[in-house]
């Protein structure tokens, strides 16, 4: 699966989060543009990772600030797996 | 120079909101004299202690205090040195050997608190490459534990167990997994579905620790815990505990029939690095550990304490953690941190301490009044909490 069509995927996992509609690119951070607390974060990375059926663990998750990070780590995931 | 305290900037605000003007400060309460188990001068009035996790009333047991002061004469006052050199005594053998007792296991090992008991199990027993997979609300001691150790860390949503199956297997295969959950969570007071849990994760080829900090002495018909009552302890690989509830000292510990547990007493630095508890205190908690071992009527006691509360604060209107008694923790739900502080301070004047609980420590953002009874609450003071209770919620509009 190519970037884009994972990139797809991930952006509508996003859209029942993303309250205030933000838009989204490469740079958008979750903690600052998107707003997300724990709890969100928590139940975002459920979503993907029962779409793409991967564990992005807690370790990883510190290593991702911005969507782009995001959808690399999860195309990375999604090969090794 | 950049002022490293400018990061608590947020916390001093939100801090400043709950002292308001005027107010007493929740995070501030002296006890000034300590009557019983149940009471307490506090900031200069008599208070019903209803925030403790004194659960068995032992901190005033004559036989705990003797066998301390025994203690204390014929050992002094403090160790001076670490498990591993200097600072095993007698007495550190005996409450080990009166925890392998009370839960019926082979091996135990006592640290100098529950949280470090948690960060050194956890950090040691799970390195690189393995995976820990635990409940989200798991108590700060464990997610400690995680963050000192090498291994992957992997939560799921509290209590879901659909959600803990999925994620284990999705684990790479030939990676170690030890599954973390609790007994009793003492946020909300609810307890954990550990025998579908512990089940699970068995068939998954996990690894098992289960903290029963706020379940030891009144849960499960020896007091073993939430995993007893449910009958699957011997499916635990690790039970974590703690000297500062039910026991009514200071200390924590693991208990574990594992053949090789052992060589953690090598390998463990926070049991390693740290002094061992003081004489008098290894001493009370032996012969509290043993007293509750028969301590039948003191806990069919304390669950009387905890439906009677239950029932009434719901009766009354207040929104509970849970819809019935699971443990001796009823955590009563406040509309926001404000209102929250208001209630408890509103409960401090009519002479009742209970525990302000706030995020980060709460799930979902929750600000809590946290009600833990004790086996020592007789069944007027519960009477008269519920009056409290009362009181408080009217005047704050709680209720
Ligand atoms: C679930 C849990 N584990 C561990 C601990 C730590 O216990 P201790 O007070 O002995 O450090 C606590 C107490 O705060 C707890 O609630």
């Amino acid at each position: 699966m190519d970037r884009a069509a994972t990139e797809a995927r991930i952006a509508t996992l996003v859209t029942p989060f993303n309250k205030k509609g933000a838009v989204i690119t490469d740079a958008s951070t979750f903690a600052g543009d998107l707003e997300f607390d724990s709890l969100t974060v928590m139940d975002f990375v459920a979503a993907i990772e029962d779409e793409f059926d991967i564990i992005i663990s807690m370790n990883q998750q510190a290593e991702i600030e911005t969507w782009g990070q995001l959808v690399d780590a999860v195309v990375k995931l999604t090969h090794t797996a | 120079m950049i002022d490293l305290f400018s990061r608590f900037d947020e916390m001093i605000a939100l801090r400043e909101t709950v002292r308001g003007a005027g107010r007493e400060d929740p995070f501030g309460l002296v006890m000034e004299r300590v009557l019983s188990p149940t009471e307490a001068i506090c900031n200069g009035r008599e208070t019903i202690l209803l925030g403790t996790y004194n659960y068995m009333g032992m901190t005033f047991d004559p036989d705990v205090i003797a066998a301390g002061k025994d203690a204390l004469d014929r050992f002094g006052a403090g160790t001076t040195g670490s498990r591993v050199l200097n600072g095993t005594y007698a007495g550190h053998k005996d409450v080990e050997a009166a925890l392998c007792e009370f839960y019926a296991m082979d091996h135990a090992m006592v640290f100098s608190t529950g949280y470090q008991a948690n960060l050194g199990i956890i950090s040691t027993v799970a390195g690189k490459g393995d995976y820990i997979v635990l409940d989200i609300d798991s108590h700060a001691s464990i997610w400690d534990g995680c963050k000192m150790g090498d291994a992957e860390v992997v939560p799921f949503r509290h209590n879901d167990i659909e959600a803990m199956e999925k994620r284990l297997k999705r684990i790479p295969e030939g990676a170690g997994k030890l599954v973390v959950l609790e007994g009793v969570y003492s946020m909300l007071g609810d307890i954990a579905p550990l025998k579908q849990m512990i089940a699970v994760a068995r068939a998954q080829g996990a690894m098992v620790l289960v903290d029963e900090a706020h379940s030891m002495g009144f849960i499960g018909p020896n007091g073993r815990g939430v995993a007893e009552d449910q009958g699957c302890l011997e499916d635990v690989d690790f039970v974590i505990g703690t000297f500062s509830k039910s026991v009514g000292t200071v200390g924590g510990f693991c208990v574990s029939n594992h053949p090789k547990f052992e060589i953690l007493r090598m390998a463990c630095r926070p049991y390693v690095f740290t002094a061992s508890l003081p004489p008098s205190v290894v001493a009370t908690a032996a012969t509290s550990i043993r007293k509750l071992m028969h301590a039948g009527a003191k806990r069919a006691h304390l669950w009387e304490n905890s439906r009677a509360l239950h029932g009434e604060l719901k009766a009354l209107g207040f929104r509970l953690g849970t819809q019935s008694p699971q443990s001796a923790i009823i955590a009563v739900i406040m509309p926001d941190l404000e209102r929250g502080a208001a209630m408890w301070e509103a409960l401090l004047r009519e002479g009742l301490y209970v525990n302000l609980a706030r995020p980060p420590a709460t799930p979902a953002g929750m600000t809590l009044l946290r009600c833990s009874l004790c086996a020592e609450h007789t069944a007027g003071q519960v009477q008269r909490i519920i009056g409290m209770f009362e009181r408080a919620g009217k005047a704050t509009g709680i209720i």
